[in-house]
């Protein structure tokens, strides 16, 4: 008895999305911060992403703010008065971030974030959901991002289908900040220019000196050669620009003449300043 | 050896009306969500100058900022429709902001600075209307073009108590100063920063934190063209020395008036005294040795020094920022000798 299955088709989608998230820093730390000042009945935190979406597809995440919601074994309400005010308001500062999706705490995807994932797909077109582990599940610091396609038969909406994208995590930011900055509990004290620069000095000297024992372990024999590094290594010490010694030395005395004239002039002027402070402050007016 | 007697029980009345002894704050701690927001944001912006407000606890002498949020830049219509903007902006948001239990207690602002020129009547003026609500309030200055070079350029300001004072009187004659034992360095306090990060963002921090050995900050730290900062910065210097030159001049046309004016009542004096010596030779009443309603008696008013001290203040800051910066350049290009050497 052959049934007539009429036009009833299930879609399932093929192939990875071609979607490629960039996170920024800010938002992982709001994201942390709004999860250890929920209320204490909420198990996890929900709030909206904003950004910008470029053309070849890349979606910039560069803010986020927590929404206050309520949920439950069946329901969930998210509070949208509170989504529109915190929108706007963040217009008003900075109007190319617009909302591209929204987050959560807590690990994997779970049935009422199809609710929620329709919801902010009314306000954008593809929305992203992006997911925090903040509880350390798998002793692993896991931040997913998805997409959703709707599995529709026919004309019926089925479900959604959540697809996990590229998620460059990238700091750049926290990476000018310093990561020890950002590592620690408590930092004392921001490393001042000379601090810093000694800091990154230290590192350069370890770089070379690790490329120096590997050349050298080469040479005897003790590691086997690889053509690439080497070819690597090679463009690197050409990238030093070859100087004839003269000039070099020339260039090299004037800058530095350069650099002591106007600290010379700069020491100058504080002293003058303290100077006239001094005489201003011991001169009688008659 | 038990003491007999509790110590004497005050009565509610006297602890109400025992005034809170403010300490002064000796720390103030960031969060590094803070850091974080106030850099993007100055960042963005750029080169606009943006402020924003600051969130945060008031506890025993740390100042501790938890959250922060950016104003929106004045769009330069009429200034009522964007005053009243402002407000309701900075309403619903502390509204919004407490119903996420983030901290709802204003600790002050920040604000973004070209090169370090922040030293201006404003931010005086500012830190009074500040302070008349809330009893410490700090201001953070961020400098995104020094950060550009590797170096987090985040200070912590506050104005000395001695200064409010002496602001609120609005007398800056050179003798008050000099009674009051203040020189152009005491109208700012700095603050020292600390940060601090909640636990769950430092193990994040950790996990994430990329394996390279070189991180972006090194980078800009090691760049070699010194010029273009130098350049702006003794450019500004220029300006400034140029501005209080002006405000030298200002005084000393004060002084010569002054001085001018002082011979002048001497020989009017004088001439008084000649004429009160004839008059009683010839027994007539003698003239008052003082006339108010001589034009030369009138007080000449001393120039402020407000002005020449903050424009002493930014010279300073330029002249720290100089020595800084050449210090670097100066190991920098002794690196690239050591380089070129082998």
């Amino acid at each position: 008895m052959a049934t007539m299955m009429g036009s009833t088709v299930l879609h399932l989608p093929s192939g990875p999305t071609g979607v490629v998230g960039k996170l920024h820093p800010t938002v992982l730390f709001n994201i942390c911060d709004s999860f250890i000042r929920r209320n204490d009945q909420q198990e996890r935190v929900i709030g909206t992403l904003l950004g910008s979406l470029s053309s070849d597809g890349t979606v910039e995440i560069r803010n986020s703010y927590a929404v206050p919601h309520n949920e439950s074994l069946d329901q969930v309400a998210v509070d949208i008065d509170y989504h529109r005010t915190m929108f706007e308001l963040h217009q008003r500062v900075n109007s190319k971030e617009v909302i591209i999706g929204w987050y959560s705490t807590g690990s994997g995807v779970s049935a009422s974030d199809a609710l929620i994932q329709e919801f902010y797909g009314r306000e954008v077109q593809n929305p992203i959901h992006l997911t925090v582990d903040t509880a350390f599940t798998d002793d692993q610091a896991n931040i997913k991002a998805y997409v959703s396609t709707p599995l529709t038969l026919g004309d019926r909406p089925l479900a959604a289908q959540f697809h996990e994208i590229q998620l460059d995590l990238r700091m750049v930011e926290a990476e000018r900040v310093g990561f020890d900055v950002l590592k620690k509990t408590v930092v004392d004290k921001l490393p001042n220019d000379l601090e810093g620069l000694e800091g990154t000095i230290e590192r350069l000297q370890d770089m070379i000196e690790t490329v120096s024992r590997y050349v050298d372990d080469v040479i005897e024999g003790r590691l086997p050669p690889d053509n690439a590094i080497g070819r690597y290594l090679a463009d690197t010490i050409a990238s030093v620009p070859r100087v004839n010694s003269d000039a070099f030395d020339k260039l090299f005395n004037d800058s530095v003449q350069d650099v002591l004239l106007v600290l010379y002039l700069a020491n100058l002027t504080r002293t003058q300043l303290t100077l006239a402070e001094k005489l201003n402050t011991a001169a009688q007016i008659v | 050896m038990a003491d007999g007697n509790p110590p004497p029980m005050r009565s509610f009345a006297q602890a109400a009306s025992t005034e809170e002894i403010v300490v002064p704050s000796r720390v103030v701690q960031i969060d590094g969500l803070v850091a974080l927001k106030i850099i993007k944001h100055c960042k963005e912006c750029m080169p606009a100058l943006v402020t924003g407000q600051l969130l945060g606890l008031d506890i025993g002498s740390i100042l501790e900022v938890t959250n922060c949020f950016p104003f929106p830049s004045r769009g330069g219509e009429e200034e009522d429709e964007v005053e009243a903007d402002g407000a309701n902006y900075q309403l619903e948001m502390m509204r919004c902001l407490r119903e996420v239990n983030v901290d709802n207690n204003t600790v002050g602002w920040y604000q973004s600075t070209y090169m370090g020129s922040f030293q201006t009547v404003e931010l005086i003026e500012t830190f009074l209307n500040y302070q008349e609500n809330i009893k410490r309030c700090v201001c953070i200055i961020y400098d995104p073009l020094r950060s550009g070079q590797g170096v987090l350029a985040l200070k912590a300001l506050k104005l000395s108590d001695a200064f409010m004072e002496l602001y609120r009187t609005q007398v800056f004659t050179g003798e008050k100063l000099r009674e009051k034992n203040m020189t152009w360095k005491d109208i700012f306090e700095e603050i020292p920063v600390k940060i601090s990060n909640s636990a769950l963002v430092s193990a994040l921090m950790t996990e994430l934190e990329s394996d390279a050995p070189a991180t972006q900050c090194d980078f800009d730290r090691l760049v070699l063209s010194t010029n273009p900062f130098m350049e702006k910065n003794l450019e500004f210097l220029i300006e400034c020395m140029d501005d209080l030159s002006m405000e030298q001049q200002k005084f000393q046309y004060y002084y010569r008036n002054l001085s001018r004016q002082q011979v002048q009542q001497q020989a009017w004096l004088q001439k008084r005294r000649a004429e009160n010596a004839a008059r009683r030779l010839s027994g007539e009443e003698p003239l008052p040795e003082e006339d108010p309603n001589n034009p030369i008696f009138k007080p000449l008013l001393e120039p402020s020094r407000l002005d020449s001290y903050l424009i002493t203040n930014q010279i300073a800051n330029y002249c720290g920022q100089v020595n800084g910066f050449a210090g670097q350049s100066l190991s920098k290009m002794y690196l690239m000798d050591a380089f070129h050497a082998d």
